[in-house]
C-alpha cells in the first residue's frame, strides 16, 4: 500500500462553487481512475439489466463452457454464467470494501483525533493500533473470521479492525500537526471546548489525507476480501463474490482458465481504479508531495 | 524620571484587589526526558487598566506563564500546575477544567505571535468571529454577525463588511494580527494577554498594534500583559515591567525606574543590548555573552551566573532570593547594589 504524505494541506476553501471539481478533473489520474471505478459500479447496479441470467442459474449442460457471445466469461462448473456471477459478486466485494473503508474513515478519525489531542488517550489508543498493525493483515483477518464464524457481517468487522489502525495513524499524525497550530490555541483561550475544538476546527483540517487513505484502504480490501473468500472465511457460498469465484476456477485452472481470468480481471481493474483515484487524489489535496516527487 | 522613582507604591493588601496576581506559579511538563520545569515560582500581580510588560530571551518562560494563566495546557500536554494564579479573588488552577471555559474568552483574551497560522484557514473570519461570540453570549446570529463587523472595524480593518467573508489566506498579516485582536476582544475580557503582538510585524505596522492595543486599555480600563523580547515596545506602553529569566522572575519595576538604573545584570545587559540611535556606529553592539542554559540542566546557584560579569563564589552555589526593595521594586541578585552603582543610566524610548 502507498503510503501516504503526512504532511497536512488545509482543504482550500473554494470562492467560487465548482472550482474543486475542476481541479480534480484536471488530474489525469483521477480521471482515469473515476471512470474505471464507475464503470465497475455501473455493472453491479445495472447486473440484473446486462445479464439474461440468474446468479445463482444453473444449466449443467452449460457446464464449463469457454467465453462465447452467449456467456461473454464462460460458465463454471455448476453451468452458471460467470460473467453474471462477476456483475453480482462486484455488489458484494464492491459493498463490502466501500463499508470497510467508510467505517474505517470514520473509527480513524475518532480515534486518531482524540489520540492527538489527548496525550494520556494517545499512549493506550496508538498501543491498541501497534498491536494491531503487528499482525500481517490476512492473518489477523482470518483469525476474526475464524473466531466469529462466516457471514457478510462479520467480514466487514474484520476489516475493519484490520484497516481502522492505519487510518487512526494517518489522521493522528495530520492531527498533531493541526493541533500546535497557533488557531487551535487561538480557539482554546477564546473559551472553545475541546470537542468544538476537535470536531469544528481539527477534524476538518485533516479530513484530505483522511479521505486520500481511505482509498487505498478500499483498494486494500478488495484485495483481502477476495483472499478471505478465496480461502473460505470470507462471504460464505453462495452468494458470489471475486474471491469465491476465484476459488472456485482454482480446482479447473487447467480445463477451465477462464473460471479464474474473470474475477482476476475484475479486482485488477478495481484496485487499479482505486490506487489511481487515491494517488491523483493525493497531488491535488495534499500539494506537497507534489512538489517533492517532481 | 525622578518622580516615578519617589512614587510610593502602596503595598499590594491595602490597593485595590488586584485584577490577576500570580504567586510562586509552578509549570512543569512531563517529558519523555524527565519532569522539566519551565516556570519556576514566578510571582507578579497586575491592576485593571495597567500595562504590564513581561521581558525575556526566547525560552525564559514569557509564554508558558501566559499561558498557564488560561491553563490552555490542560488538554494537550501532560502537565503539573503549583502556585497559585488568582483572578479576581479566584484560584484559577483549583477550578474544574470544565470551568475554565468560561474564564477563556469572556474574561480573559489572548492575542498571538504567529500569523500564518494564528486563523483556520478553512473557515471565514466572519464565521470564527460570530462562533466566538456565540459561544459566551446567545443572541440572534443576525445580531452576533453585526457585532462581528463592528469589531472589526473597532480594529481599524477597512470596508469590514466585505471583508467578514474572506478567508485568511485573503488577507495580510498586519489585518490578520487585527483580527485575532477582534477576535480576543469578541467577549469583552477584562484582562488582555498579548504574547509577542508584534513581533512578526513590520515596524509601521507595529506602531499601529501597539497604538490599538493602548487605545483600548485605556477606553475599556482592561488590564493588558504585554509579553514581548523587545525593550522598545516595553518603554512605548507599559507602566511596569517583569523580567523573567530561565523560569524565574530576575527583576521587577516601573518602567522608568527599570530603564533608569537596572539592578539585575540580565537587566542591564538586555538594555546595553539596544543599539542607541545617538551612538558611535563603529561601537560594536552589547552582547550578553553564552546562551539560556537547558531547563533540564539548571544550574545549582543563581541561574544567571555563568553569563553574569558580576558572579563570584556564592553566585555559583547559592540561588539568590528575589528581593523587595523600595519603590515596587523587586530584584533577584547578590549584588544588585554594585550593579545598580555601575550600571550606565541611559534613555531608551
Amino acid at each position: 500500500m502507498a503510503s501516504t504524505g503526512l504532511t497536512i494541506a488545509p482543504p482550500r476553501p473554494s470562492r467560487r462553487r465548482g472550482q474543486t471539481l475542476r481541479r480534480l478533473l484536471g488530474s489525469r489520474m483521477i480521471v482515469l481512475g473515476g471512470a474505471l471505478i464507475t464503470l465497475l459500479v455501473l455493472i453491479a447496479v445495472f447486473a440484473p439489466l446486462i445479464s439474461p441470467f440468474g446468479p445463482y442459474e444453473m444449466v449443467v449442460q452449460q457446464r464449463l463452457k469457454p467465453p462465447s457471445a452467449l456467456h461473454w466469461f464462460g460458465t463454471d462448473n455448476f453451468g452458471r454464467d460467470l460473467f453474471t456471477r462477476i456483475a453480482y459478486g462486484a455488489r458484494v466485494s464492491l459493498g463490502v470494501s466501500f463499508t470497510v473503508a467508510l467505517l474505517s474513515v470514520a473509527i480513524g478519525m475518532l480515534v486518531g483525533l482524540y489520540a492527538a489531542y489527548f496525550p494520556l488517550l494517545d499512549h493506550v489508543l496508538m498501543r491498541i493500533c501497534d498491536a494491531l498493525m503487528a499482525f500481517p493483515s490476512i492473518l489477523l483477518a482470518i483469525a476474526i473470521m475464524a473466531a466469529l464464524g462466516p457471514s457478510m457481517g462479520n467480514v466487514i468487522l474484520a476489516l475493519v479492525v484490520v484497516f481502522a489502525p492505519s487510518l487512526a495513524r494517518t489522521v493522528r499524525s495530520a492531527a498533531l500537526v493541526v493541533r500546535e497550530q497557533t488557531y487551535v490555541e487561538a480557539m482554546r483561550s477564546l473559551g472553545a471546548s475541546s470537542l468544538r475544538i476537535i470536531w469544528l476546527h481539527i477534524a476538518p483540517n485533516t479530513l484530505s489525507p483522511a479521505i486520500t487513505q481511505g482509498t487505498f484502504v478500499f483498494a486494500e480490501a478488495i484485495i483481502v476480501e477476495a483472499a478471505l473468500s478465496f480461502l473460505g472465511v470470507g462471504v460464505p457460498p453462495p452468494a458470489p463474490s471475486w474471491g469465491g469465484i476465484l476459488f472456485d476456477g482454482k480446482v479447473a485452472i487447467f480445463t477451465a482458465w477462464w473460471m479464474t481470468v474473470g474475477p482476476g480481471l475484475f479486482i485488477i481493474l478495481a484496485v487499479l481504479g482505486l490506487n489511481l483515484s487515491g494517488d491523483g487524489l493525493r497531488d491535488v489535496l495534499d500539494p506537497n508531495t507534489v512538489k517533492a516527487a517532481k | 524620571m525622578s518622580a516615578v522613582a519617589e512614587t510610593v507604591t502602596p503595598p499590594a493588601s491595602a490597593a485595590a484587589a488586584p485584577l490577576l496576581e500570580l504567586d510562586e506559579l509552578v509549570v512543569r511538563f512531563r517529558t519523555e526526558n524527565g519532569l522539566l520545569t519551565a516556570v519556576d515560582g514566578v510571582s507578579f500581580g497586575l491592576q485593571s487598566g495597567e500595562v504590564l510588560g513581561v521581558v525575556g530571551e526566547s525560552g525564559c518562560g514569557k509564554s508558558v506563564t501566559a499561558q498557564a494563566i488560561l491553563r490552555l495546557y490542560d488538554e494537550t500536554n501532560l502537565v503539573r500546575y503549583g502556585g497559585a494564579v488568582t483572578f479576581r479573588g479566584k484560584n484559577l488552577l483549583k477550578l474544574p477544567r470544565a470551568a475554565m471555559v468560561d474564564y477563556r474568552g469572556p474574561r480573559i483574551g489572548m492575542v498571538f505571535q504567529d500569523l500564518s497560522s494564528s486563523i483556520d484557514p478553512v473557515y471565514t473570519i466572519g464565521f470564527q468571529l460570530v462562533e466566538t461570540i456565540l459561544a459566551h453570549q446567545p443572541m440572534p446570529p443576525r445580531e452576533a454577525e453585526a457585532k462581528a463587523v463592528d469589531l472589526l472595524r473597532l480594529t481599524g480593518i477597512p470596508s469590514p463588511e466585505r471583508r467578514i467573508n474572506d478567508y485568511p489566506h485573503q488577507i495580510s498579516g498586519g489585518m490578520k494580527q487585527r483580527v485575532m485582536i477582534a477576535l480576543a476582544l469578541a467577549c469583552e475580557p477584562e484582562l488582555l494577554i498579548a504574547d509577542e503582538p508584534t513581533t512578526a510585524l513590520d515596524v509601521t505596522i507595529q506602531a499601529q498594534i501597539l497604538e490599538l492595543l493602548t487605545d483600548i486599555n485605556r477606553s475599556r480600563a482592561m488590564g493588558v500583559i504585554m509579553i514581548t523580547h523587545d525593550l522598545g515596545v516595553v518603554a512605548e506602553i507599559c507602566t511596569r515591567v517583569v523580567v523573567m529569566y530561565l523560569g524565574q522572575v530576575v527583576e521587577e519595576a516601573p518602567v522608568a525606574a527599570l530603564f533608569a538604573e537596572p539592578r539585575h545584570p540580565y537587566t542591564q545587559g538586555l538594555l546595553r543590548s539596544i543599539p542607541a540611535l545617538d551612538g558611535d556606529r563603529a561601537q560594536e553592539l552589547y552582547v550578553i555573552p553564552g546562551t539560556v542554559p537547558s531547563l533540564l540542566a539548571v544550574p545549582a546557584g543563581c541561574r544567571f551566573a555563568a553569563r553574569c560579569p558580576y558572579a563570584d563564589a556564592q553566585c555559583r552555589t547559592e540561588a539568590p532570593p528575589l528581593e523587595v526593595l523600595r519603590n515596587g521594586r523587586k530584584v533577584r541578585c547578590w549584588h544588585h547594589e554594585v550593579v545598580a552603582a555601575t550600571g550606565e543610566v541611559r534613555d531608551v524610548g
